[in-house]
């Protein structure tokens, strides 16, 4: 493989790993914090990818207005999902609120089935975003510029938020020991409300600019990303947010690595993550970044 | 010897849980392990027991050495515990929460059980008859089919004590177990203790912060502050000793002492 | 003597199951018997997978995968080898698998081993971690499955599928095995086996304190529960006579959860009742996807509905209802005899 090929699956790599970073974020916070594996969480890009489609397509608003409204409605189901469903049962086994959650899933999937129909429908991409930047021998599409510095931007607010509010900071001692931080008057459920919204919001970040580089949105379009992001929050550390961004960006190089170097696997690619995810349970379960987790 | 911990230590978290702790249990000895609040006792129990690795030092029961054995490997081998937050089955039976721990010791394969034949039946009668036993032995046995959970507190600790007595242990670790208990029934408990002791020639190692009972019924205590050992000896030297009774500064440790000297 | 009464009735119950499957045999339409035996594999697949996700506890997302590799694997055995040669036209199908075929029993039995193997490589990584993650792994194994069996031309033709398979299944072989699953599953759960499964579930710290070996007894759940999975596969193949890889759906496993939640978690016997239930209720609320005429109205149907009525089902039953049906109990001779006599003696009075 020649040195510019490389950097050009690099561009690539990075760009899908960037935006399964995004999604991988919110999962392993809300793991951190429940022990749950929110399985309506690749739902969310869905639902932020037909807002956006609605916002852009029907009501004529504009880009920035779209998207603002996809990411906070998108964050505000989030916490919808969470006080309705998750939250009535949070002292029942954890297999109850795992099963909850697929139900949650399936039914945020069928609805939009239901509701908008089947047919992919085809998400506009705005000219902001065409186009590429040549460099040398390697084209950078401006799509990848706009997801590294929306990845970079947010990832940085994240991580601000959550060492430096008092917010963020209670929602990492709730993941350590939550009995304690009960003790301390801290009111868990808001801080597990601000957790759902903060990944939520991220994922629908992560869902738009998903569908600018892939435009066909359908209600089934969450399900394989949710599921590689998981993957990639456990790859980088569960429960860590620097770790879910790394992890996913170790898996969308690996996807197109591996593809670039034998086309010929180009019909497995989806199947990378799941064969990462068992070498990562095989030989470093806690992840990159992660330390064990207290049960 | 049964058991023989040396230099035990346990490093998590960023703290120093246990700092070289040591300590011998013969056979037939009840040993206490006491100290004020978050000592380290439960967490040198759980070092001992295998449900947390040590960081350092060595546990050996009866000659082996077990240090960093799996908690189930250890289990079968002959140490039975207590939690000191009960951790009894909660959904199933009283009967069932006994039985369970009798499973390492059946010899019938999954495929028999299937089939019917054979061990099956013979280990099943076996196990079920000793469980009775057990429930009896702690006056438990008219509540053999109730829901673990629906006993009053005293009685799930009692359960617990039946369940890991069904692993046939040599020794015996309790975590607490007289916690929630009124005098009378402390009293009764620390006389079975004794019973027990001698009539199973078992070990048993013994966690509580009820002072006149751990002072009535082992032979030797060591105090632990801080995870880190502090005296050793027998109930009246552990008593008067001045770096045991600092370490209480503060809680009732005298006045359970004035108690114990009453009685 | 309790015992012999208890294995009388139960004798006498099978008997009269049978007559009735013989009496259905020759006298119903071949639409109700399609129906009973899409009863019957739902039943099999119910109990196995209320093993592992209600008995020992481990939620698992895999019957669908499982039910997939059991259904190609007995498939690819049963075919004749003309038979491959006609339909295996992209890629010739590898050898020896090319020429072997076996009876439709012996590759049911190879299902189950095969699908058990997959589930106990499956387990290892995730069991000996954390086993939370056994949903993920499970639900990402049905994902691959499809990439991998459309992408393996030779072993399972891929996309194209495999068709004109005999249609061996027939209302004795999905009852007998129905009635084989529940057997073998029930005396494993009332066995010491059992038993820990339970301890596991309810609180796996102190299992391993009393000496039980998470990890195996996990794995044994698992791999018990895919083997019957893989062979109800093999007979849902030689049902249907075609399978192909995206046949297979999570829908299959979203399917059981309901039915075994709506039965109770970690009852067998109320496995068996939801899936009775719901299968034969689930063919009744297929009309609401099929254009209709309603008093005179014309529906149009909407796809989909269904899933939506089932989702929102699910969730209302684990908020309100979380013991579903039987809660944990299980049937018992005893227990049922005892009911009667209580209804009968109300009614006297």
């Amino acid at each position: 493989m020649d040195y510019s090929f490389a950097l050009q699956q690099l561009v690539y790599g990075l760009t899908v790993g960037c935006l399964y970073g995004l999604l991988a974020i919110g999962y392993s916070m809300v793991y951190g914090v429940l022990r749950l594996i929110n399985f309506a969480h690749g739902d969310l890009l869905m639902v932020s990818a037909y807002i956006g489609f609605f916002g852009i397509v029907i009501f004529h608003l504009p880009w920035p207005v779209s998207f603002a409204g996809a990411i906070a409605l998108t964050a505000l189901l989030g916490i919808l999902i969470d006080r309705g469903a998750y939250k009535p049962i949070r002292k029942s086994p954890r297999i109850n609120a795992l099963i909850t959650a697929i139900g949650v899933s399936f039914l945020l999937e069928n609805v939009a089935l239901v509701t908008i129909g089947g047919r992919p429908k085809s998400f506009p991409t705005p000219g902001f975003v065409s186009g590429a930047i040549v460099v040398g021998d390697v084209s950078i599409p401006t799509l990848s510029v706009w997801v590294f510095v929306v990845t970079v931007v947010l990832l940085t607010l994240c991580m601000a938020v959550v060492k430096k509010t008092r917010i963020g900071i209670a929602m990492r001692a709730l993941s350590r020991d939550m009995e304690t931080v009960m003790l301390m008057g801290v009111d868990k459920d808001r801080v597990i409300a601000f957790t759902f919204a903060l990944g939520s919001a991220l994922a629908a970040a992560g869902g738009i600019m998903w569908c600018m580089k892939y435009p066909a949105v359908e209600p089934f379009m969450g399900v394989i990303p949710g599921l590689k992001a998981f993957v990639a929050a456990v790859l980088g550390g569960i429960g860590s947010i620097s770790g879910a961004a790394m992890g996913g960006m170790i898996l969308g190089l690996a996807e197109v690595f591996i593809v670039a170097v034998q086309p010929e696997w180009s019909g497995y690619r989806d199947a990378v993550a799941f064969f990462l995810m068992i070498v990562i349970l095989l030989t470093r379960p806690t992840g990159i970044m992660g330390e064990r987790l207290p049960d | 010897m049964l058991l023989d911990i040396n230099g035990l230590s346990v490093f998590f978290g960023g703290v120093q849980a246990l700092n070289k702790l040591s300590l011998q249990i013969r056979k037939g000895e009840i040993i206490g392990l006491i100290g004020p609040n978050g000592a380290g006792k439960t967490t040198a129990f759980n070092a001992i027991t295998g449900r947390i690795h040590p960081s350092e030092g060595s546990v050996f029961f009866c000659g082996k050495e077990i240090t960093g054995w799996p908690a189930p490997r250890i289990a079968r081998n002959g140490i039975a515990r207590t939690f000191q937050n009960i951790k009894l089955y909660e959904d199933l039976s009283v009967i069932e929460n006994v039985m369970i721990a009798a499973h390492s010791s059946i010899s019938y394969s999954f495929i028999e059980a299937i089939l019917g034949v054979g061990r099956y039946s013979r280990d099943e009668a076996r196990i079920k008859s000793r469980a009775y036993e057990l429930l009896e032995l702690m006056n438990l046995g008219e509540l053999a089919s109730e829901q673990a959970n629906s006993l009053p507190y005293g009685s799930q600790r009692k359960l617990e004590i039946a369940r890991a007595l069904a692993l046939n242990p040599r020794l015996l670790l309790l975590d607490e177990p007289v916690a929630g208990m009124n005098p009378t029934e402390t009293r009764e408990f620390g006389q079975f203790l004794l019973t027990l002791r001698d009539n199973l020639s078992i070990g048993v190692g013994l966690i509580d912060h009820d002072m006149s009972f751990v002072m009535e019924v082992c032979d030797m205590i060591r105090v632990i502050d801080h995870g880190i050992p502090i005296a050793w000896g027998t109930p009246s030297v552990v008593r008067n000793d001045p770096k045991v009774i600092s370490a209480y500064l503060g809680t009732d440790f005298n006045g359970a002492m004035d108690n114990h000297a009453t009685n | 003597m309790a015992v012999s009464r208890d294995r009388l009735l139960t004798v006498f119950s099978l008997f009269i199951l049978f007559s009735f499957l013989a009496y259905a045999d020759s006298n119903f339409s071949h639409y109700t018997l399609r129906i009973l035996q899409n009863i019957a594999i739902f039943i099999t697949l119910a109990v196995s997978y209320n093993l592992i996700n209600g008995i020992a506890g481990q939620f698992s997302l895999g019957p669908n995968a499982f039910l997939a590799v059991g259904a190609y694997a007995s498939a690819i055995f049963t075919l004749s080898p003309e038979e491959k040669l006609r339909s295996f036209i992209i890629e010739p199908m590898l050898w020896p698998l090319s020429v072997i075929s076996v009876p439709f029993a012996a590759s049911l039995l190879i299902a189950g081993i095969v699908t058990a193997l997959v589930a106990i490589l499956m387990a290892m990584p995730v069991f000996r971690v954390r086993g939370d993650y056994l949903a993920i792994v499970s639900l990402g194994f049905g994902e691959v499955f499809q990439v991998l069996a459309n992408n393996s031309m030779s072993i399972t033709n891929g996309s194209l599928g495999l068709k004109g398979l005999q249609p061996y299944t027939n209302l004795w072989w999905s009852w007998g095995i129905c009635v084989f699953t529940v057997f073998c599953t029930l005396r494993l759960v009332n066995s010491s086996y059992g038993r820990a499964m339970k301890a596991v579930r309810e609180d796996e710290t102190a299992a391993e304190a009393m000496g039980i070996n998470a990890f195996r007894i996990k794995t044994l759940a698992f791999a018990f529960s895919a083997f019957f999975q893989g062979v109800a596969g093999g007979l849902l193949a030689h049902l249907i006579t075609t399978i192909s890889p995206s046949l297979f759906t999570f829908m299959f496993t979203f399917n059981l959860l309901i039915i075994i939640v709506i039965g109770g978690l970690g009852s067998t016997t109320g496995s068996i009742i939801a899936a009775v239930l719901i299968t034969w209720g689930g063919e009744a609320l297929r009309f609401f996807e099929e254009p209709a005429n309603l008093f005179g109205f014309q529906y149009e149907g909407i796809p989909g509905m269904r899933m939506v009525l089932f989702s929102v089902i699910l969730i209302l039953v684990m908020l309100f209802a979380r013991s579903g049906i039987m809660g944990r109990s299980e049937f018992s001779w005893e227990g049922a005899l005892g009911w009667i006599k209580n209804k009968l003696s109300v009614m006297k009075v």
